[in-house]
């Protein structure tokens, strides 16, 4: 049956207005006040690390991004696991928070299509996602100019730059995650257990899941050496289901120039190669599209599953 | 006045199993204060659903101002205003932030936008508190918030789902009274309601709904004198005698029900106070008390699903 008017009609209001919330809302403050706590450690720690190496190392200012101290994780190391807090805290009841305030039918009763709404709720939280990664961003390459005394060339900041759009990506996915469980359950508090469940499997346990599915799916063989090649290959898959993985190669490879595969290497492979040469940055770029594709497509296919479920579900609570 | 704004024919929806409208019937016309009276669960509140094009009917065709809420459900929602049960707003945000919001929503020009939220606000005697949270809100204030919503939207029908559960008899009466006087400036109204007196002392017609059928639709008289079989309720409080056996072999007496306290209610045809006055001191009793009154929603309520329950078990 043809719809008349347009899908998106009132969606942008609904998406400032969702933004406008985010940005006064406790939660949200607490959540970016934590990211930027550990952000800033990460960074400090990285700096103390490599103010002995200055002048030897052409990427300083990616290094203040991917250098751990230890005790301290590296910072992107920290933007791998709290950026899907974020994106959780702002999602986990985007859908279901509109029933429990009964405020669902009101709005829909106005000349909106429900799209808009489920549209509007996902812009929305990539707009605070977008305006907080920048100013994070800004203020972590402030802070590098400042202690290194050293402006970013330019091809740090392409880097980065890209870097800041797999951080979107990847918050994302964990975004329509959120949006989706949202749809599905009806208590706030079931999806935010969800989501966090589901944030622990993939940031702690999937590669214990992942190394313990190829013991048992793809023995290894110590005769025959491909069986130990198919072994990795099917680790480094199923690895891959977790949008965590996917982020960790990206960053690696758009931060550590020296990477040259995200994968299994051989040995004839790396003839006439120059051990620790920088890669350009377009054959960098190159390295990560498969993983950034496949954060968006999971995005896509999570965020239409959460569109077709919402579609379908009775307006009365 | 008399063009028909709301249509629905054979309209069903069914979920599962269960029928929660069957095969409903409406007319609604223009600038009429339209009721859709009947118990919890009866299928109000669905059939409403389906007239906004927020829930798919089975099966039958609903009509509103000459769309289709399903094929154009925009140009449907920008008419029609809708205060759910149990509203709720954003606590957050202010009156008029919430009100701003959904004027932005319907698409209300930028230019008229903060004019016309302040108008609706005053309208519902909220201008003096449309700066503050409407956490802080009382319930009726909320409802009244709710139809400020439909008034700066500049809704041509109002669609309001138990405007009035919950609130106390004083808010009560001044959500009435608004509800009135968009009436009187010609918007249609279309409620629902289990109170019966309210739907009474507001509604022009009524529909009854009992397991999703709409049993009969009239004016509230009309609708009393169908299932009573007469318009007359006479009240008969007396001493010392029978007074039932007394009054029932009256001509023109329907029916004779004993009441709490010793007292019995008549139904008749026509006036029969002075009738059952003689009758009662024939009898040798002393007449207490004797009083005629309309019969009111709640008799036929009671009534009507009484005798629909007995030719259910029947």
């Amino acid at each position: 049956m043809q719809r008349k008017g347009s899908a998106l009609s009132g969606m942008s209001t609904i998406a400032w207005k969702e933004a406008a919330d985010h940005f006064s809302s406790a939660r949200f403050h607490f959540v970016m006040l934590l990211v930027l706590l550990t952000a800033f450690g990460g960074v400090y720690g990285a700096i103390g690390q490599i103010k002995n190496t200055i002048g030897q190392d052409p990427f300083l200012f990616l290094r203040l991004l991917t250098t751990a101290k230890q005790p301290v994780p590296s910072f992107v190391a920290f933007l791998g696991f709290m950026l899907p807090l974020v994106s959780i805290a702002l999602a986990f009841d985007a859908v279901n928070g509109e029933y429990g305030r009964r405020t669902m039918s009101r709005i829909l009763s106005q000349p909106i299509y429900r799209d808009a709404l489920l549209f509007g709720k996902f812009v929305g939280g990539m707009i605070v996602l977008t305006i907080s990664l920048l100013t994070l961003w800004l203020l972590v390459t402030g802070l590098g100019i400042l202690t290194l005394g050293l402006p970013p060339s330019g091809e740090e900041i392409a880097r980065g730059l890209c870097f800041l759009v797999a951080c979107l990506a990847y918050a994302g996915v964990w975004l329509a995650l959120s949006l989706f469980l949202s749809t599905i359950f009806r208590q706030a508090a079931t999806s935010a257990l969800a989501a966090l469940a589901l944030w622990l499997v993939f940031s702690i346990f999937w590669g214990m899941i992942a190394h313990a599915l190829t013991v048992a799916l793809a023995p290894i063989d110590p005769t025959d050496p491909m069986t130990l090649v198919n072994a990795v290959e099917l680790q480094t898959g199923l690895a891959r289901i977790s949008p965590n993985t996917l982020f960790s190669e990206t960053a690696s490879a758009l931060l550590n120039p020296q990477t040259r595969s995200l994968g299994l290497v051989f040995i004839n492979q790396l003839e006439d190669a120059i051990p620790g040469a920088p890669l350009p940055f377009s054959q960098s770029a190159l390295l990560i599209w498969p993983q950034l594709s496949g954060m968006v497509a999971a995005m896509l296919l999570i965020f239409t599953a959460a569109y077709v479920t919402f579609q379908r579900q009775e307006v009365r609570a | 006045m008399s063009d028909i704004v709301i249509e629905a024919r054979g309209l069903t929806k069914r979920y599962g199993a269960t029928t929660a409208v069957d095969g409903l019937d409406l007319d609604v016309k223009a600038g009429e204060v339209f009721g859709l009276l009947g118990p919890n669960g009866s299928g109000k509140t669905t059939t409403i659903l389906m007239l906004l094009g927020l829930t798919e009917p089975t099966s039958g065709s609903v009509s509103v101002l000459g769309h289709n809420p399903l094929r154009e459900p925009l140009l449907v929602k920008r008419e029609v205003g809708y205060l759910p049960d149990a509203i709720g707003f954003y606590d957050q945000l202010t009156a008029r932030e919430n009100l701003r919001y959904t004027a932005k929503l319907s698409g209300i020009p930028a230019t008229e936008r903060e004019k016309r939220i302040e108008e609706a606000l005053q309208r519902v005697r909220l201008g003096k508190v449309a700066d503050r949270r409407v956490k802080t809100f009382s319930r009726g204030m909320r409802q009244r918030l709710g139809l400020a919503e439909l008034v700066a939207k500049g809704s041509r029908i109002a669609i309001l789902d138990e405007p009035t559960s919950g609130l106390d008899p004083q808010s009560t009466q001044e959500l009435l009274e608004l509800i009135s006087s968009f009436a009187r400036e010609g918007m249609t109204v279309l409620l629902s309601s289990h109170l019966l007196a309210m739907v009474q002392s507001v509604c022009d017609r009524v529909a009854l709904f009992r397991e999703g059928k709409a049993g009969l639709i009239g004016t509230v008289p009309e609708i009393a004198g169908k299932v009573l079989g007469g318009v007359y309720v006479i009240d008969v409080e007396a001493e010392g005698a029978d007074t039932k056996r007394a009054v029932s072999g009256i001509e023109g007496v329907r029916g004779v029900t004993p009441r709490k306290g010793g007292g019995v209610q008549i139904d008749a045809d026509r006036d029969l106070r002075g009738e059952v006055a003689a009758a009662v001191v024939a009898a040798g009793g002393k007449l207490k008390g004797l009083s005629m009154s309309q019969s009111s929603l709640d008799d036929v309520y009671v009534r009507y699903f009484k005798t629909q329950e007995m030719a259910d078990a029947a």
